[in-house]
């Protein structure tokens, strides 16, 4: 026979233990917003090109790397076809990369940006990316693939070089990014 | 001493016999003695999984096991060890002291009691099955961290459900301490009355409430990536696996303290005990206690600053674990106050007791190594970890463990356990676990990683070192239960205050204790309790 005072206890405890089951999955949202604001994880900024004002005054040049990966379980190859560009910020560029599936059958596979140093990702902005859709690749298929992409004139001056890097996932379903 | 005549003489000791007493048990006595059996025997299961890790790290190159059951032992013996041992070692004591302390019949739920110590052989058995399964038992680390860990077989959903299993019986027994902590106290108990050992649990208990169900839904969104299709942790569907191990060590910094903190209480009741004076600062160390407990939930990244936090980000978190570091020197310190011109005498829980605050100190400090950042970036995932957490869990929080069963040993059984076996067992314990710890250390600074079965040649004689003290230290503890069982069995008699000089009210009930106790409320006389 529990007393008044122990239900009141217990109800109050259960409903401790519910909402912090809870936080644990608003720590992915919060996560996500957390990232958005420090450039955390790497990931770029999608814009649309038109809506960027061009102006490139100085004569700054900043340098991008360009590296590409395949997670393990992907029969694909992936290449850029520059290793290095050197870039003035707040000017619109093109850079290609080059799939190929390996694979005797249709493969489905996504990229993923990852921009380093962190900072510099809340600075990366694409107006077209391969990485926006999944690629579908037929049997032994080579594909020409365009990222277009701006860094922004407002690059903190201490950044004169960084890395744009893709990872190529098998894609499961079909994801927006 | 009113209240001892009173329980003896109108007695309804109606005890339930054989199986239905130990399966369908209520009382808070029973339940405790179940918890402690079943921790003891999971501290041998695990240890005998250490043993396996030594006996492979004996010498360099491959000799007993292959990897893949190297790591799966490695994962196991963590989960048997924190969830199995020293978690239920703990309840089980403040299962049976907790009601005692405070003058209270039994626990506020005791059907719920039942059900969250029996709900703890269902989950080993669930974890534990996965050894014998095709494919192994899980082998990424205790940790759980995605991507490796979703390459788990068919042991994944049975490693994700006994995880489960184990927070539900933890919240289950949390919210219990914290019932019966506050609705049942004498009535004369104030809360700046109860034994420290009774506070540690309160908080503990909160602690436990606030993180568990935080993994509980870590893992499940490891199951429902696994088998459901989401994307929380896969980089490939937008997830991020570095956020895992934001919300796992959420959870798992507090963790730490869950098992440390129990271990801080009984050392609290037994130091006052044998130095015969009142702890030094009592009101301190219940601040200070409240203090580690609620830094512990913003230090978590401490265990991941290599993952490429923000600078910004490590140094707070840097600064906030060196700020947990001033209340558990207050703790210290107070210890080492409390002893300070006392009338000392070394029976084998004081000196658990002294070992503990001296081996925890050791653990504390090599953990503070590890919370400046950038030398972190060197001893991360190196035997340096490895000797660091085993000082602050073995010979902390298992030493404390061991003293609070010889303080206590007395009024279970109502026999003095053999005096001259626990001391050997102490020594043999405190020299073996030091041989077996302490060169992991330099193993750990010279480069050596943890969680691999092989290891360079120029790690082979710490390594040695280390496996020979880890023998001989799991050997010893073969001694623990002869000492154990001979006391359960027979032996000098015990007086109902079994220590000279220990305070409290578990104290005025005759030893053993009744099968029902204070089924009035006790009243409280002037130096009856240890404070107040």
């Amino acid at each position: 026979m529990a007393s008044k005072g122990t239900k009141k206890t217990v109800i109050t405890l259960f409903i401790v233990t519910v909402l912090m089951f809870g936080f644990g999955y608003a720590m992915v949202p919060l996560y996500d917003v957390f990232c958005k604001i420090t450039g955390l994880n790497g990931k770029t900024i999608r814009v649309v090109e038109g809506d960027v004002k061009q102006e490139y005054s100085t004569d700054r040049l900043v340098k991008i790397r360009f590296d590409s990966n395949i997670n393990g379980d992907l029969p694909w190859k992936l290449k850029s076809n520059v290793k290095t560009m050197k870039v003035q910020p707040g000017k619109f560029y093109e850079a290609t990369y080059i799939v190929e599936n390996l694979y005797n059958g249709d493969v489905i596979g996504q990229a993923i940006p990852s921009v380093s140093p962190q900072i510099a990702s809340l600075y990366f902005k694409k107006a077209e990316c391969f990485c926006f859709i999944n690629q579908l690749l037929k049997p032994g298929e080579v594909k020409e693939m365009i990222v277009r992409f701006e860094v922004d004139k407002d690059l903190p001056e201490e950044v004169n070089a960084l890395t744009l890097s893709y990872t190529f996932f098998r894609a499961k379903k079909v994801a927006v990014n | 001493m009113g209240t001892i005549a009173k329980d003896t003489h109108h007695d309804h000791e109606h005890k339930p016999t054989g199986l239905k007493r130990w399966f369908f048990s209520t009382n808070h006595k029973d339940i405790g003695t179940l918890y402690l059996i079943f921790a003891l025997t999971m501290f041998f299961v695990g240890g005998a999984m250490a043993m396996v890790i030594r006996a492979e790290l004996f010498q360099p190159g491959l000799q007993f096991v292959d990897p893949q059951f190297y790591n799966s032992m490695v994962t196991i013996h963590a989960l048997v060890m924190i969830f199995g041992a020293v978690m239920p070692a703990g309840v089980g004591l403040a299962n049976w002291m907790i009601p005692l302390m405070i003058g209270a019949p039994d626990m506020a739920l005791p059907r719920m009691n039942n059900m969250s110590f029996w709900i703890l052989p269902f989950a080993f058995a669930l974890l534990l099955s996965t050894i014998f399964m095709q494919g192994g038992g899980p082998a990424g680390g205790w940790t759980m961290y995605p991507p490796l860990v979703l390459q788990t077989g068919d042991a994944f959903p049975f490693l994700i459900f006994a995880v489960h299993l184990l927070g539900i019986s933890s919240i289950m027994g949390a919210i219990n301490i914290i019932a019966t902590v506050f609705n049942m106290r004498a009535p004369e108990m104030s809360l700046m009355q109860m034994p420290l050992f009774v506070w540690t649990w309160v908080i503990t208990s909160f602690l436990l409430i606030a993180s568990i169900p935080v993994l509980a839904g870590a893992v499940t969104m490891l199951l429902t990536d696994k088998y459901f299709a989401t994307s929380f942790f896969s980089a490939a569907g937008g997830g991020d696996p570095v956020l895992f191990q934001h919300i796992f060590w959420f959870f798992g910094h507090p963790e730490v303290y869950i098992l440390a903190l129990p271990a801080f209480g009984i050392v609290s009741s037994i130091i006052p005990t044998f130095s015969r004076k009142p702890l030094f600062g009592y009101a301190s160390m219940v601040y200070a206690t409240a203090s580690i407990a609620i830094l512990s939930f913003f230090v978590w990244a401490h265990h991941m600053f290599t993952v490429g936090l923000p600078i910004k980000g490590e140094l707070f978190f840097m600064y906030a674990t060196m700020l947990i570091a001033v209340p558990t020197g207050v703790k210290v310190f107070n210890w080492m106050a409390t002893m300070w011109k006392g009338s000392m005498t070394f029976e084998t829980p004081m000196l658990f007791a002294v070992g503990f605050v001296i081996l925890f100190t050791i653990g504390g400090f090599s953990g503070l190594m590890l919370g400046i950042t950038p030398v972190d970036f060197q001893y991360h995932d190196t035997y340096f970890v490895v000797a660091h957490f085993h000082y602050v869990l073995l010979t902390g929080a298992v030493f404390a463990l061991m003293a609070a069963v010889y303080y206590w040993l007395p009024k279970w059984t109502g026999h003095m356990y053999d005096e001259r076996l626990g001391k050997i067992h102490f020594w043999l314990s405190t020299i073996t676990a030091n041989i077996l710890f302490f060169p992991q250390h330099f193993l750990g600074l010279a480069g050596m990683p943890r969680r691999i079965p092989d290891y360079n040649i120029q790690f082979a004689d710490f390594n040695m070192m280390s496996s020979i003290g880890g023998f001989a230290y799991g050997v010893t503890q073969l001694l623990f239960v002869y000492i154990v069982i001979k006391c359960a069995l027979g032996g000098k008699k015990a007086k109902a205050v079994s220590w000279e000089g220990a305070k409290g009210l578990e104290w005025t009930v005759p030893s053993p204790a009744p099968f029902h106790t204070f089924e009035t409320p006790p009243k409280i006389k002037k130096g009856m309790l240890e404070n107040g």
